[in-house]
Formats: structure tokens, C-alpha cells, sequence
């Protein structure tokens, strides 16, 4: 497949740029933070995503979606990173969709993906314990009972879990924790009696959340797939949902650089713009040589996902790594460019290297990716 | 379709006729390339008959009009040309400046009477041309070349020097930049011609390298003498050609960073082995690697996605621009990474044990990689204010 935008999705993406850009954009971001908004996105706004179908970009057409795949909604991810519109797309549409997708059963994923598809239903994943994602430490225990599951621990960094209608809890049937096997998948609802959702806002201000389960009975039709074997399939939805991290940290660190630029051309000091200095053109160039690399990496690995290329885990956590490397490097530039404004509450390019310091680090880090890029090159 | 088959089916069996079975081994040294040339350099007699078997058919430049020597072949034939020559595991019958460089400004600039002259001989490898660029105090400032160039009526007479020329002393022709006029900003007043090497006013003196090999020169012009006719677009206008064979020599030179055919991350596992969980024993190469493959990988993506966007009808994007400067700083990487994990056999120098010192005279020539054709400093210089818009100092 040729490394290129076809028509459709060049329409797409100027659709979402034109209306993130007006609708959701850093100052409705700043709004919902000043106002303590209990859902940290408007509703309204998610009811026209929905209305224009990009809930269901990447869910089959038989689910109720509109079949286009990822890469169309990595498009919408990305203008979403500039515009940090805050949006139940990653939590819902791009992660846990896409868990139900993988590993539900027919059923199910009849039961959910029309639903979160429509935008009606708001499905968030339960994965993270620790610290750090580390997916096959679950300990998070669910012990067979007559008519279903006990669940029994705590989770943290679900995203928009103050908003989630139902919650996908990775959890420990069998096995130890470090074991592939014994790995199950529960669909939990927020109001499941034993289930404390407490929000825990991070730097982002996008309404991350921690679960504490205790007691929580499910039934067995709760179940995702088949009891201890959810590894592979949460696997490869983990790789989707970092491609789909990657395409919105190429958002941020494009807008984040654009905007960098701009100030540059604008910003004078020692009588002459400070553009025209070459240690800052250079840096500039580096940067823009970094973002364009990014550019590709993304694409790539969005279409071998559309394409079922057997290079789907390497190429996400090559895309992870890579995005985070230079998120990381364009936002802190951005900040230093910037110089004391950039310090400063007020001016907006300090949401940019908030937001994507809490993208960087969902469902692994730089460092988590660069070393099973490795292990996955052989080495 | 069916015409195509037919071309692929005719190639076959033309190419299992006549390709000597010598020439279908891969190439080791830059002694099995053939450039051409009156007094060429061979490894092995054949090369020389599979450059005259090609020629006639038009196929050692098969993209270039039957005209001038190629067979004006499209992409389409091109692609299937190539794809049975590597069926055999046949060799490229000729490379050289004359096609990668003088031939596309000659194509782009070039009168119908110079292209006449100069292409064919091209084609059938019997002029070997250099280019004549640098001087002592024109490197990255190009433009403040100095080499006279004075109207004698029917001839220019050449005086001063180059540096940095290619194969100078192989060459039968060079293609020059010379000021023929001084009068004006320095980017004005240059002009493009081209003259015999075999001539009283030239003289060449090799450079030897970092790396042991010489091949760029020292060439000398005293009195010199080019021919009008072979002034290459109007006089003063040499600075376009320049530039536009500048971005030719650019591409070549950028994919020297393309990833090598075994990754320096499995050679590291041979020297240092792995850890219980299976990674490589050593975590800071292992991280070093890592991130050299991971750039690799994703530079290998955009050369792809430049070339599907120029295919899709985009034209060159503004990604092209960055490919010299981040190819020749990944290769330098790869050579550093490579002596890391060869220690001591990649310091090697002479003898069969080190293979000739391959791997420190690698690494050695890479280092120029990032100088040669407009250093790293000057791409970036281009990519802040030609692609970035940023104001001049």
C-alpha cells in the first residue's frame, strides 16, 4: 500500500481539523480545568463526533461503524493532539472498542460496538496496577463463584473514568502475575456494587481515574472471550491503541512546533528577530526533521494495522517510541523558544507538553517501547 | 498487461543469452564497478563485454531516449528490466557521473547538439567525467568559486583550482563551474562548461584520505582550454545547474543511511551474547542500537512515503529536504555503532585477519558523508529558511 492519503481521508482530516479546531480546542481544554467540569468533555461536542460518525470510524460496518479503519481514525487522533481536544476518542473509541473487538464474541461485540459507536455507550480500559504499565503483572484476582466472577483489587490510570458507563477490568484468573496465561477480560459496570471510582487528575487535565474493586460480583456473560486466554488479543489492542497515542502525539508535537515557529518569526530581542539567530534555526530544522520522520512512522504503522501486517507489534512500538522520543524533545523545546511566557499559566503551550507527557506514558513509555522494539528486532 | 509480459519474457531470455556468467556474482570491491572510460579500470575482462551488450540495446541507461543512447524505456519496463536482472543475480553493466550526474543537467539544460555529443558516449562507457566543484575557498560557500573562465572568441581559458574532485585522475572529462563573470553578486557570473582532461593546462594530484584511499583530487587549471560549443545553458547561468545537480548528488549521497541487509543488533549478539530474558548482555549498546534502528527503520519509512507521494502526483515534498542531512548523520551512527561492537578487529588497519581494516575505513570515510555535497550544517541552514521560512542573520 502506497505510503499516502487517499481522497477520502484527506477529506477526513480537514473535516476534523475544521471542526475540532472551532469546537474542542486548548481554550474549551482550559474551560473544563477552571470549571472542575465532572466529565472533562463536553457533552454536546461528543454528541456531533458521534453524529458525524467518528465514534465508529474504525468498528465494522456490521457493528454498527463505519468500516473505514484505523487509519482514518488516526487521522481524527491526530488533529485531536492539536487541538488537545478533550474526548471520550481515546478512552472509549480507540482503546477499549477495540479490546471488545478483539476479544469478544460475536454477541458482545453486537451488544457494545453499536453502542460506543453512536457514541451512547462510553466503555474505558482497567489495565495499569503499578506505576509503570507493565500488562502481564496484573494481580487484580476474579475467582470462579457459581454464576460468575469475584473481583477483587485496584487500578489506576483509567482514562475518563468518571464518565465511563462500563469498565473493561484486565484481571489474574490463573496463573501468577509475570504469566501470559490466566490473563481475563471482564466487562464491569460503573455502578457494580463493590466498585469505588475515584477521580485522580493528572498534569493533563483530561480526568484520569483510579477503580477500587472489592467484592465486585460479575456475571458470567461479563466475561470477554475466554477465561485466562485474553493475553493475545489484549495484546494487539494494546498495539492499536499506541499506534492511535502515536498519531495523537504527532498532533501535539507538530501543533507544539507550528506554533514555536511562529513565535520565532515574531518574537524580537537584541533588535532583530530571534528566528535568525542559527543556534535557534538549527534546532528548528532538527526538530522539523524529527516531525516528518514521525509523519511516516505513524502512517505505517496505521495502515499495516488496516492491512493485518504480520509487522503490526514491531512498527507500534516503533511508532511509540519514536513519537515519545520527539513529543518529548518538541514540547520541551517549545517551552525553552518560548522562553518566560512560555513559563507562564496563561499562554497555551504548556498544555501541549502536559498532555503529552500523560500520552506518552499511557500503556508504556518510551523506554518500555524502545526495549521490546529491541526484543522484538531480535536482540 | 500482455505487452509487458511479452517485454519480460523477451528480457529473460536476451539476458540469460548474453550476460556473461562472471558478471552475474555480486560485487565486492569497487574494483568489480565498472565506470568506463578510455583506459578503464577492470577486475575482470567481461566487464567490458557486458558494457557493450547492454549499450546496444540501449539498457546500461534505459530510461534515457533512444537518441541518446538510452531505450527510452518507462518506469513500468524499467522496473521489469531490473526485476530479471536480479532473477540472475546480474551486475549493473556500467555506473558512473556521466549518468547519475552530467547526464540529468545535460537532459535538463543541455542544447540538442550537446546532448547529441556528449549522451551516447555516456551510454556505452566511453567517457569518464568528473565533477569539478569545490574549490580551496568554496566548500559549503559554493557560490564564491574563483576559477576564471576568459572569452577568447571561440574558447574560454581556464585558470585556477578545484579540490575534492571525484575520481579526477580516472577522468576523461570534467564538468566544470568557472566564473566568467565578476562583476556582479557572487551567485551570478558562474557558468557551466565542459572540457577534455587530456590536455597540456590540467593536472591532477590524488588526496589521500583519513581512511587510506584517495578518491577525490587536487586539479589544477593553467591555461586551460574549453571549447564554446560546450558551455551548458547561457553563460553566467551555471548556478541553476550547479544547484540542480547539487540535489541529484544529495539523494545519492543520503542513501548510503539506508539500513544494512543484517542489523547491527543481531552482530552485537554474536560479540557480547544475551541475558537470561534473551537481550543483548550489554543494556547501554543495546540501547544505543535500539535507537539507531528504530531512526533507521523510520528513515527507511519516508524515503518510501517521498516516493509514493512524488509517484501519487504530490511532487517532492518538503520531507525531501531532509534526507541528506539525516541519512548521512544515521550512517555515521551505524559506523560508529559497528566499531563498538567489532572492538578490536574493527580497529584493524591492514592484513587478512581484519579484512584489510574494511570496517575502520568505513567508518573513517563515513565521517565525510556529512561534508561532502553541502555539509550537515548547510542542509539545515536550507531546511530554516527555505522550508521553515526563517529570516537571514
Amino acid at each position: 500500500m502506497a505510503l499516502v492519503l487517499n481522497e477520502e481521508q484527506v477529506m477526513l482530516r480537514d473535516a476534523a481539523a475544521g471542526f475540532l479546531g472551532q469546537k474542542a480546542t486548548v481554550a474549551h481544554l482550559r474551560k473544563l480545568r477552571d470549571t472542575a467540569a465532572p466529565e472533562c468533555f463536553d457533552a454536546g461536542v461528543w454528541r456531533e463526533i458521534a453524529d458525524m460518525g467518528w465514534a465508529g470510524i474504525a468498528i465494522p460496518e456490521e457493528y454498527g461503524g463505519l468500516g473505514y479503519g484505523y487509519t482514518g481514525l488516526g487521522l481524527v487522533l491526530e488533529q485531536a493532539g492539536r487541538h488537545l481536544s478533550a474526548s471520550p476518542l481515546q478512552s472509549s473509541v480507540l482503546v477499549a472498542a477495540t479490546v471488545i473487538l478483539e476479544l469478544g464474541s460475536a454477541a458482545q461485540k453486537s451488544e457494545w460496538l453499536p453502542r460506543i459507536a453512536a457514541g451512547s455507550a462510553l466503555a474505558s480500559l482497567a489495565l495499569q496496577e503499578g506505576r509503570h504499565h507493565a500488562p502481564l503483572a496484573t494481580k487484580l484476582s476474579a475467582t470462579r463463584e457459581k454464576e460468575g466472577y469475584r473481583l477483587e483489587g485496584n487500578k489506576v490510570l483509567v482514562l475518563d473514568a468518571a464518565t465511563a458507563d462500563t469498565f473493561i477490568v484486565i484481571a489474574r484468573t490463573g496463573g501468577e502475575p509475570g504469566d501470559r496465561d490466566g490473563l481475563s477480560a471482564f466487562l464491569v459496570d460503573a455502578d457494580a456494587a463493590g466498585l469505588a471510582v475515584e477521580r485522580r487528575d493528572l498534569v493533563d487535565s483530561r480526568g484520569m481515574g483510579a477503580l477500587a474493586l472489592s467484592n465486585v460480583l460479575v456475571p458470567q456473560g461479563n466475561l470477554l472471550g475466554t477465561e485466562g486466554e485474553a493475553w493475545a488479543g489484549l495484546e494487539r489492542a494494546l498495539d492499536i491503541a499506541n499506534i492511535g497515542l502515536a498519531a495523537e502525539l504527532l498532533g501535539i508535537a507538530c501543533e507544539a512546533f507550528e506554533r514555536t515557529l511562529g513565535y520565532l518569526q515574531e518574537r524580537k530581542q537584541f533588535g532583530r528577530v530571534i528566528g535568525s539567530f542559527q543556534g535557534l534555526q538549527h534546532r528548528a530544522a532538527q526538530l522539523f526533521a524529527e516531525l516528518e520522520l514521525s509523519r511516516s512512522v505513524v502512517l505505517q504503522a496505521l495502515q499495516a494495522v488496516d492491512a493485518g501486517d504480520d509487522r503490526v507489534a514491531l512498527l507500534a512500538s516503533a511508532a511509540k517510541a519514536k513519537l515519545c522520543e520527539v513529543a518529548e524533545r518538541t514540547t520541551n523545546e517549545s517551552i525553552q523558544m518560548h522562553g518566560g511566557i512560555g513559563m507562564t499559566d496563561e499562554h497555551e503551550i504548556g498544555f501541549f507538553i502536559k498532555r503529552a507527557r500523560v500520552a506518552q506514558h499511557c500503556f508504556g513509555d518510551y523506554n518500555y517501547h524502545l526495549d521490546r522494539f529491541a526484543c522484538l528486532s531480535g536482540f | 498487461m500482455t505487452e509487458l509480459e511479452d517485454f519480460r519474457r523477451e528480457t529473460r531470455d536476451w539476458l540469460e543469452e548474453n550476460c556473461p556468467q562472471s558478471m552475474r556474482s555480486p560485487v565486492e570491491s569497487f574494483e568489480d564497478i565498472y565506470n568506463g572510460g578510455r583506459n578503464p579500470e577492470i577486475s575482470h575482462p567481461d566487464q567490458v563485454v557486458w558494457c557493450e551488450r547492454m549499450a546496444t540495446r540501449g539498457w546500461t541507461v534505459p530510461h534515457w531516449p533512444e537518441a541518446y543512447g538510452g531505450a527510452g524505456l518507462d518506469r513500468d519496463h524499467v522496473k521489469i528490466l531490473h526485476e530479471e536482472m536480479a532473477q540472475i543475480g546480474a551486475r549493473r553493466a556500467l555506473d558512473s557521473f556521466g549518468i547519475s550526474m552530467l547526464g540529468p543537467a545535460l537532459l535538463k539544460f543541455g542544447s540538442e547538439e550537446q546532448k547529441l555529443e556528449h549522451l551516447p558516449k555516456i551510454c556505452r562507457g566511453e567517457i569518464r567525467w568528473c565533477q569539478g566543484y569545490s574549490e580551496p575557498n568554496a566548500g559549503s560557500d559554493l557560490a564564491s568559486l574563483a576559477t576564471r573562465a576568459e572569452d577568447q572568441g571561440d574558447h574560454y581559458l581556464i585558470n585556477g583550482q578545484k579540490v575534492w574532485t571525484s575520481y579526477a585522475d580516472k577522468a576523461d572529462w570534467i564538468f566544470c563551474l568557472v566564473r566568467t563573470d565578476n562583476s556582479g553578486s557572487k551567485h551570478e557570473g558562474i557558468s557551466f562548461v565542459l572540457f577534455d582532461m587530456d590536455q597540456p593546462g590540467v593536472a591532477v594530484k590524488p588526496i589521500r584520505l583519513i581512511s587510506g584511499s584517495s578518491p577525490f583530487c587536487e586539479t589544477f587549471f593553467d591555461n586551460a582550454i574549453a571549447d564554446k560549443k560546450n558551455l551548458v545553458g547561457e553563460e553566467g547561468n551555471g548556478w541553476t545547474i550547479a544547484k540542480y545537480l547539487l540535489t541529484h548528488e544529495r539523494e545519492m549521497i543520503s542513501g548510503f543511511g539506508a539500513a544494512p541487509s543484517k542489523s547491527v543488533g543481531l552482530a552485537a549478539l554474536e560479540a557480547f551474547g544475551d541475558d537470561p530474558t534473551g537481550r543483548l548482555a550489554n543494556g547501554v549498546l543495546r540501547q544505543s542500537i535500539a535507537q539507531y534502528q528504530l531512526d533507521a527503520l523510520v528513515f527507511g519509512a519516508t524515503m518510501t512515503r517521498v516516493g509514493d507521494e512524488a509517484k501519487a502526483g504530490h511532487g517532492l515534498g518538503a520531507a525531501s529536504s531532509i534526507f541528506k542531512y539525516y541519512g548521512t548523520e544515521l550512517n555515521k551512527r551505524r559506523n560508529e555503532l559497528n566499531l563498538a561492537v567489532g572492538g578490536e578487529a574493527a580497529l584493524g588497519w591492514e592484513g587478512e585477519a581484519c579484512h584489510g581494516g574494511a570496517v575502520a575505513r568505513d567508518w573513517l570515510r563515513s565521517k565525510g558523508n556529512s561534508i561532502e555535497g553541502g555539509t550537515s550544517e548547510v542542509q539545515l541552514n536550507i531546511i530554516a529558511k527555505r522550508v521553515l521560512g526563517l529570516p537571514d542573520a
